[in-house]
């Protein structure tokens, strides 16, 4: 025992520890090194999940991506570019293949279509990497966006239709599909569009009930992983809200103008003010139904998938093991965020019909 | 890019702050009144919902800025 005194023990492990150091510092260099390189970026991939796209991304990276082609339908100087399919891209979206259609050359650049200039060959890039020598025709493809709406609008007609027969023929209390859609639409009904509107209420009630609906499917379908971010789209929720600004506006009756181009009670040096205020209103109502659904959805969307990606941070960051046993934890915050989203859902088309018939209502409103 | 990223990132948190602050107040009135006036609840919740989306949508309005950094 009196070998091995303390400072035997001390003096071997120093030793020891120096001559494998330089081997951990190596390792650690590389490893730092090679972390520096392959260190995960999220952004990308979440930008890639919520935009629209010609092709249907499921699972895979580069050429051996598994994705469902979309058809592609151009509208050029020359006439409608017929529909093909974008395999014929092969996943390209940097403008390298050119893919040549009824004599139309045309490349796919962050996935907006453009046609070369007449007997150009290739794509020729300025500094800072736009395209110079191809136009954007107007592309009418049926994109990811389009075909998730498709797919809502043939799973709403089903239910409905299905709902309408049963309805008519039912006499007792409803049951299954009924069961869940009546008590909605009796909710849109008797809680949004009659409260709001009053008394001419049948006339709107197509419209907030499609609005309502629409928003719900569309909302609750992108909540579906691999499915397309449809609502969260701002070309969608502002067709939805110009629809809604038109619909207000030609439904106003003479006391609506009357308060926007005479506001009551306003003395007459203040008009030049209050009447461009007033214009202006008209527009922001909309504007803001239409980044409220837009910014809610999009929100939503990107803490989930930054949720997930987590998973991958933290495997470029800490290695296999780390990110292994982070999934369960990423895993459940996930969970409860999609939780959130679907009650977000609801209270995102709640809100868009709630305002519409609001406004509608505020147009419609009987001078007493 | 990586500063103004850094910006738009304290904007959309500032943002936050005031969405928290408007729904907190929203909610805390609700509460109180549904308080005194139980069977009044389901409507006191109704408008609740309305104003918190209200709110909500003008902080979103500065996370759509934030988004598109500046």
């Amino acid at each position: 025992m009196s070998s091995f005194s303390l400072g035997k023990i001390f003096l071997f492990a120093s030793i020891f520890l120096a001559s494998i150091s330089n081997a951990f510092c190596n390792q650690e260099n590389d490893s730092l090194s090679s972390l520096e390189k392959k260190a995960y970026d999220p952004v990308p991939d979440i930008m890639h999940h919520i935009s629209d796209s010609h092709e249907w991304h499921f699972w895979g990276e580069g050429e051996s991506a598994v994705t469902l082609s979309l058809p592609i339908i151009l509208w050029t100087d020359n006439g409608l570019v017929g529909p093909f399919l974008s395999s014929k891209f092969h996943h390209n979206d940097n403008g390298q293949i050119v893919v040549i259609v009824d004599g139309h050359s045309l490349v796919k650049i962050h996935d907006k279509i453009y046609e070369l200039n007449q007997g150009q060959k290739s794509a020729v890039f300025d500094e800072s990497h736009h395209i110079k020598n191809g136009i954007l025709p107007l592309d009418f493809s049926i994109t990811k966006n389009v075909a998730c709406m498709l797919i809502a609008f043939f799973l709403l007609m089903l239910f409905f239709i299905i709902s309408g027969i049963k309805a008519k023929n039912n006499k007792t209390a409803p049951s299954g599909l009924l069961s869940f859609l009546e008590p909605l639409v009796l909710f849109v009904r008797d809680d949004i569009v009659k409260p709001n509107i009053g008394k001419n209420y049948k006339k709107y009630l197509p419209y907030l009930l499609t609005l309502f609906f629409f928003i719900l499917m569309n909302n609750l379908l992108g909540l579906i992983p691999g499915s397309a971010n449809v609502t969260g789209n701002i070309a969608i929720t502002l067709v939805l809200s110009f629809i809604t600004l038109i619909v207000t506006n030609f439904s106003g009756n003479k006391s609506y103008w009357g308060h926007i181009f005479n506001p009551p009670g306003v003395p007459l040096a203040l008009m030049p003010i209050m009447i461009p205020i007033e214009i202006v209103g008209i527009f922001t109502k909309p504007f803001a139904l239409m980044i409220r659904l837009f910014a809610n959805i999009t929100a939503g969307h990107i803490i989930v998938l930054s949720l997930v990606s987590l998973i991958f941070m933290a495997q470029s960051g800490l290695g296999n093991i780390a990110a292994w046993s982070l999934s369960p934890v990423a895993v459940v915050f996930v969970l409860f965020m999609d939780l959130i989203e679907v009650l977000v859902a609801f209270l995102q088309a709640y809100i868009f019909t709630l305002l519409t018939s609001l406004f509608i209502g505020l147009a419609t409103v009987e001078e007493h | 890019m990586g500063t103004i990223t850094g910006i738009a990132a304290i904007g959309a948190g500032l943002a936050a702050i005031g969405a928290g602050i408007g729904i907190g107040k929203i909610g805390g009135s609700a509460l109180e009144s549904m308080a005194r006036q139980p069977e009044h609840s389901s409507m006191i919740q109704t408008n609740m919902i309305i104003a918190a989306a209200l709110v909500e949508g003008v902080a979103l309005f500065a996370v759509v800025v934030a988004l598109l950094q500046g």
